[in-house]
């Protein structure tokens, strides 16, 4: 009897699983959730026009920041390289007239450089930063080398950019 | 205007008769390829612009307005491109595949009836004539696959014969149906068997044999889910790995021309071609071309949404599909049908 149960049961299965394959119930399951898709917003970012928000801890390109007076940051303390893992900061420190301390070279290699941020944080002066800024290229060899002029140049022009990340960022460090 | 008509008709019986009868041919031949190599080109821009909206994309917007001239930039694109040839390939059947696979998929156009006595050819036999043309557009692959020298190419060759001989004969099967429905080879014909509103149309008592007769065409076209002969995953793109350029691109045009076909094809065998769903109705329920036209689009839209949708059958599923299932179901309602028509059914076989 109880066999005879068992085998109804496998029998009623069987026949269920069949009619299904049959009228191809499962496909046109997954037909309406396509098509269901085919409705739905679109989740495309025109990417020239439009894009997506970024952190203000974004890690991009690195700039060398300067004081509001003018002078520039970096004290040539040679944390940054210390800590770079990718070996590709490289530093030659001078004494200036004035008798204070600072870089004569400042080198970065972006070929080298993994962006991983650590020289931001080994900064105590926040002089090296890295900015938002991802839409940068190189067009001949050598370029990808960023010297002192070049990073405080890109520190110049971005400063207020930079500084608002920062104090975005402030509460957080 | 009279002035300018006069001197066209002056012209026109210039011209001796045979070359009247040469100009005439070649003009339909025009009004037909044409529209259809144009409509391929908006299929695949369809295609992509479908198959995006499914997966949450908005697809190729960038030429053109809404990306509409996309098409022209992809023939310019392939146009300008190298036809690599493979060494050791055959060269010969390496150049005369992509045409022969190209050329059944447009003359079959020749058959299909537009609205009433709107056919190139009013051919009697004309749907046996599509069926040996589209049979022939698998050698077009074999060759291909043969000549390209490359292993690659051969299995999809390969697959795509084993793929065709299987679903030719359900297709066969599903037009079987439809001949004895219809009683006439002739596809004009096949459309005035089904005159009256939508239930006079042939879906209704066929109707394992549409579903049949669609899955097989989009198998024989080659199209996802069937897509073993190109199996992107396993054999790289199978019979077309070596081709390259304007000699790639003219399998792409035959691959969807076929679509367009197979699309019209149904159209017309189960869903009344010309005619209007709203029959007897003034002004809607007159036949046009344009009732064609939406029903093929219903169907093309149908298999893109298919591709959008399913991953690709296993060798051996699609083989067990053909085989085991859709010839049974097909041999069994011709048995159905035979008996419908005995009793005469109303309102289809009365």
């Amino acid at each position: 009897m109880v066999q005879l149960n068992s085998e109804l049961i496998m029998l009623k299965l069987r026949l269920k699983e069949w009619i299904n394959s049959f009228l191809l119930l499962e496909l046109l399951k997954g037909m309406g959730v396509t098509g269901r898709y085919f409705f739905k917003s679109k989740i495309t970012i025109q990417y020239p026009e439009e894009q997506t928000p970024k952190s203000p801890r974004y890690r991009g390109l690195h700039a060398l920041r300067r004081y509001p007076n003018g002078e520039e940051r970096c004290i040539a303390c040679k944390l940054c390289e210390v800590v770079c893992p990718a070996l590709a900061i490289t530093i030659d420190s001078e004494r200036r007239e004035d008798g204070t301390r600072r870089t004569k070279r400042y080198d970065i290699d972006l070929f080298k450089c993994i962006y991983c941020g650590f020289c931001e944080e080994a900064c105590p002066v926040d002089s090296i930063v890295e900015t938002r800024i991802t839409e940068f290229h190189f067009e001949e060899r050598g370029q990808q080398l960023m010297t002192k002029d070049k990073l405080i140049a890109i520190g110049d022009r971005y400063e207020k950019m930079i500084a608002a990340d920062k104090a975005a960022d402030s509460s957080y460090r | 205007m009279q002035h300018f008509a006069g001197y066209f008709v002056g012209v026109w019986g210039a011209i001796p008769a045979w070359a009247q009868y040469l100009l005439f041919t070649f003009g339909k031949i025009l009004a037909i390829a044409v529209p259809v190599i144009l409509s391929v080109a908006y299929l695949t821009y369809a295609e992509r612009k479908v198959i995006g909206y499914m997966q949450s994309r908005i697809g190729p917007n960038r030429v053109g307005f809404r990306g509409l001239l996309q098409p022209f930039a992809d023939v310019i694109k392939l146009m300008m491109k190298e036809v690599v040839l493979p060494t050791n390939a055959n060269r010969y059947l390496f150049l005369i595949a992509p045409t022969l696979s190209m050329m059944p998929a447009i003359a079959a156009w020749v058959v299909i009836p537009f609205f009433p006595n709107g056919a190139a050819a009013n051919v009697n036999a004309g749907l046996l004539l599509i069926l040996a043309l589209t049979s022939l557009g698998v050698y077009g692959i074999i060759i291909s696959g043969w000549a390209s020298n490359s292993k690659y190419a051969f299995l999809g060759a390969m697959r795509a014969a084993a793929q065709m001989v299987a679903y030719e004969i359900a297709m066969g099967f599903a037009i079987v149906g439809v001949l004895m429905a219809a009683q006439t080879l002739n596809l004009s014909g096949i459309i005035q068997h089904q005159s009256g509103a939508f239930w006079h149309w042939y879906f209704i008592p066929l109707a394992p044999l549409v579903v049949v007769y669609f899955v097989s065409a989009v198998a024989e076209t080659n199209r996802l889910p069937f897509d073993m002969a190109e199996g992107e995953s396993e054999i790289v793109a199978g019979f077309h790995v070596e081709y390259s350029g304007m000699a790639f691109a003219v399998f792409f045009l035959a691959e969807y021309a076929n679509m367009i076909l197979v699309s019209a094809l149904a159209a017309i065998m189960f869903f009344g071609g010309w005619l209007s769903p709203f029959e007897g109705i003034p002004y809607i329920g007159a036949p046009s071309a344009g009732w064609l036209f939406l029903k093929m689009g219903i169907l093309l839209f149908l298999m893109l949404w298919f591709r959008a949708t399913f991953p690709r059958y296993r060798y051996d599923q699609i083989m067990r599909l053909g085989w085991k299932v859709f010839i049974p179901v097909t041999l069994v309602w011709i048995f159905v049908e035979g008996a419908f028509l005995i009793v005469h059914l109303p309102p289809w076989f009365s």
